[in-house]
């Protein structure tokens, strides 16, 4: 298998995917950490994150509303790092000498 | 109308795309909405012209209904692209509305804010679970199912792991949970259509199954897509218009969501105060006599079955004797004719009562307090401590279950390729959360003021002066809501009020003091949400039908247009078939729903992520993990229910691991899957090459 197992760096414009792959691994790891923190942690300890917030204990009101909108924080934050990140593939594979990949 | 009809226009020629397409459709959904509002508003001055209600529940059921099925013979295709995922060129917007709407079902529109109002905190699992699932859709999967660009989610496993046989494990277990989330849906239709309209239930559900059919028969996923966006932007109307007038009504603003925290005080300084009164401790004792009654005739049925005969025998004699009216001596007669038949019958009879009154015999009515995170007591004695520990798990193993189950329902799923690109099905995910959210945001709200009017008002109300909703409501529908002077002082209190979840959303208007034509646009978007979920529930299903198993396994060299002709005969079949189920009237609602959940997690979850994000996953990894992931829940959900278990006549003691209830089955199939996929798959030679070539293509953008 020649073509998968090639060193990467022997192709810029490979080496430039396998950046873009990177990039995408570690910013949905962070996301997901993010996720579980406010899903999951903070669920754990609500009988003790019972301080008033706006008249709500805190942990009820996280998992009304502050968990829900954080989640909807993520997806937007998600969707705008990984535009920047295609455009930066395009631009790497772009100045390899590659055909433009946005077609 | 001639701007629609050249939008929706059939497969021929050219079709708008990409802004100018965004464009028009703002137009043609604020030309709806506009249209939507000025029928409610004529609506409302019939109401006031006279018409009766049975006519205006009657045309808010039928009106939008032609609206729907305007839009879907408008937009009638043969096109497979079309006809599949809507030609691929739904703006992120739209398919973001189009998604709110297929995901939220009838439990979403009418049972979560009562789930809410009857367990409090508890019932905040649903939120959690239900919109954190979409950060999983967004991070995992959707942008590469878009990538990849073909028309199922069988399509996008068989791809990846090498043919037929995930194919159709697939196909079978996407078929499996959208047939049980389907007979939940057109369940909810038939009681809206037939508390509505005094139809017969089954009735209702007949009727129900024309309007999905109207919707999803002629475009498939093309007509579905854009009657969605219109169901949408009813059920949200539905939904916030009589939340708004109620906290008004409290003297709060008209967004309580931003401020319910303080009608939320007030409700747990009502609890404390109902917890304290006289009045509630003498409704409690009276059930707790009751039930203790119940248990004293339970030990020797015979003697308190014969004792009981011969008392109304005895009365029908003096009654006779004493020459009482003829209707007295019926009465009595009915009396001893309605007792148990035999002892079995008894005992069933009387244990349904015994628990009954120990369920009411409970402070609060049985509700916990509204604000406490999870029962028991972290810092009590043993018995408090396990209850804390095993209803903290409890909760988070739900939340797992609801969030992986939402990002493994295919009928979901499917609407990430109908965008246009990657980066729209990546932004279209953040719109279909924003858009659910809108929604999420306000049950648990109106959960809290629905408390504050039944603590406040109703509670310490006298019986003569009860409001009119309370009578109709309780002569609907007994299991909804029912008012008894337990305790003979002739004012309510709350242990006398039995409450089912349904109501909270459902006499909303009525508790706010809005006309009847309020309640009709509640029920019409109760219909939308019902409607929209089974349209796409039964695309799915009859796609992985004719797509999945009949056209890639059975005839590859099917055209075009008899694939099409083929998966709407399969839909209409599939209808019949779901609507014929629902008329048996199976169940438990809540145990379809959340069996669906658990079953989609756990056979799809693990093999679409690893799918993209682990190159050596491979077919007899992926195939072991569906079927051994699914296996395992599905035994400990049939082992462990008590519906189940009667059925099958399970009389073994229920072994709960770590006390997990068997509503987050998920919890075990899911990890397991994925322990057995990963381990397959390193015991078993690589994927091909044309599978490890996927994976580099579909995490390109």
């Amino acid at each position: 298998m020649p073509i998968l197992d090639a060193p990467v760096a022997a192709d810029p414009r490979r080496a430039a995917r396998a950046r873009h792959w990177r990039r995408t691994q570690r910013l949905t790891a962070a996301l997901l950490l993010a996720w579980f923190v406010v899903g999951f942690v903070v669920t754990w300890f609500a009988r003790d994150l019972d301080f008033p917030f706006f008249g709500w204990p805190f942990s009820f009101w996280v998992a009304a509303q502050g968990g829900v909108v954080v989640f909807v924080v993520l997806i937007a934050v998600y969707a705008r790092r990984m535009a920047r990140n295609d455009r930066l593939l395009a631009d790497e594979t772009h100045a390899a000498g590659a055909p433009d990949p946005r077609r | 109308m001639t701007l629609r009809t050249r939008t929706f226009a059939p497969a021929r020629g050219r079709f708008l795309r990409g802004p100018a397409f965004s464009r028009r459709l703002h137009w043609i959904y604020l030309a709806f909405g506009l249209a939507f509002l000025a029928f409610v508003g004529a609506m409302a001055l019939l109401e006031r012209l006279g018409l009766p209600r049975t006519w205006i529940g009657f045309l808010f059921l039928v009106g939008p209904i032609v609206f729907y099925a305007g839009i879907g013979i408008l937009s009638r295709t043969t096109d497979p692209t079309e006809y599949y995922v809507a030609g691929r060129r739904v703006p992120a917007f739209y398919n973001g509305m189009a998604t709110g709407a297929d995901w939220m079902s009838a439990a979403s529109f009418i049972g979560m804010a009562g789930t809410l109002y009857l367990s409090g905190y508890g019932g905040l699992a649903y939120i959690l679970g239900w919109t954190g699932g979409f950060c999983l859709v967004a991070l995992l999967i959707a942008p590469y199912l878009r990538k990849f660009g073909q028309y199922t989610i069988p399509d996008f496993l068989a791809a990846r792991y090498d043919g037929n046989l995930v194919r159709m494990l697939a196909a079978v277990a996407a078929i499996a949970c959208s047939f049980l989330y389907v007979v939940a849906q057109i369940y909810g239709v038939g009681l809206i259509t037939s508390r509505l309209t005094g139809v017969a239930f089954e009735v209702g559900v007949f009727f129900g199954l024309g309007g999905i059919l109207v919707c999803s028969f002629l475009g498939g996923m093309r007509a579905v897509t854009w009657t969605q966006v219109a169901q949408y932007i009813v059920l949200l109307v539905a939904y916030l218009v009589p939340v708004a007038w109620l906290s008004i009504r409290q003297h709060a603003t008209p967004l309580p969501q931003a401020t319910y925290g303080y009608q939320l005080q007030k409700v747990i300084a009502s609890e404390k105060r109902l917890l304290a009164d006289p009045a509630e401790q003498r409704v409690i004792a009276i059930f707790q006599a009751r039930a203790e009654a119940d248990d004293a005739r339970l030990a020797d049925i015979p003697a308190a079955l014969a004792a009981q005969r011969s008392v109304a025998t005895r009365r029908i004699a003096e009654l006779k004797a004493a020459n009482a009216p003829q209707g007295d001596i019926q009465a009595a007669e009915r009396e001893l004719a309605r007792l148990p038949r035999d002892a079995d019958a008894a005992r069933d009879e009387w244990t349904r009562a015994r628990d009954a009154d120990r369920e009411r015999a409970q402070p609060l009515a049985g509700m916990p307090l509204h604000a406490q995170q999870f029962a028991g007591d972290p810092h009590g004695d043993a018995a408090a401590r396990r209850a804390f520990d095993e209803s903290r798990r409890n909760f988070i193993a739900l939340v797992f279950c609801l969030m992986v189950g939402t990002a493994s329902l295919p009928h979901v799923l499917t609407r990430f390729y109908t965008t246009s690109s990657v980066a729209q099905a990546r932004a279209s995910v953040g719109w279909s959360l924003l858009f659910i959210v809108l929604l999420y945001l306000t049950a648990p709200a109106l959960a809290v003021l629905v408390k504050v009017e039944v603590f406040d008002t109703l509670v310490g109300t006298r019986f003569d002066q009860l409001p009119a909703w309370i009578n109709n409501w309780a002569h609907v529908d007994g299991s909804l809501l029912q008012v008894s002077d337990v305790n003979g002082d002739g004012v309510l209190q709350l242990g006398e009020i039995k409450i089912g979840g349904d109501i909270v959303v459902l006499a909303t208007p009525e508790i706010a003091g809005l006309p009847y034509v309020i309640s009709g646009l509640v029920a019409a978007g109760g219909l939308a949400a019902a409607l929209s979920t089974a349209d796409g529930l039964l695309l799915t299903i009859a796609n992985a039908l004719s797509h999945d198993l009949w056209f890639r396994i059975v005839d590859p060299k099917a055209s075009a247009t008899r694939r099409v002709t083929v998966s709407k005969v399969l839909l209409l079949m599939v209808a019949l078939g779901a609507a014929y189920v629902t008329a048996q009237k199976p169940g438990d609602i809540l145990l379809l729903v959340s069996a669906a959940f658990s079953i989609a997690a756990s056979a799809f979850f693990p093999a679409l992520v690893l799918g993209v994000f682990w190159k050596r996953a491979n077919r007899w990894g992926a195939a072991a993990g569906m079927v051994g992931g699914l296996g395992l829940t599905l035994y400990y959900t049939l082992v462990n229910q008590p519906g189940v278990r009667e059925l099958l006549g399970i009389t073994s003691p229920v072994q709960l691991w770590w006390g997990i209830q068997p509503i987050a089955a998920g919890l075990f199939g899911v990890p397991f899957g994925f322990a057995l996929l990963v381990a397959v798959s390193l015991l078993t030679p690589p994927p091909s090459r044309a599978a490890r070539e996927m994976v580099d293509e579909v995490r390109l953008p």
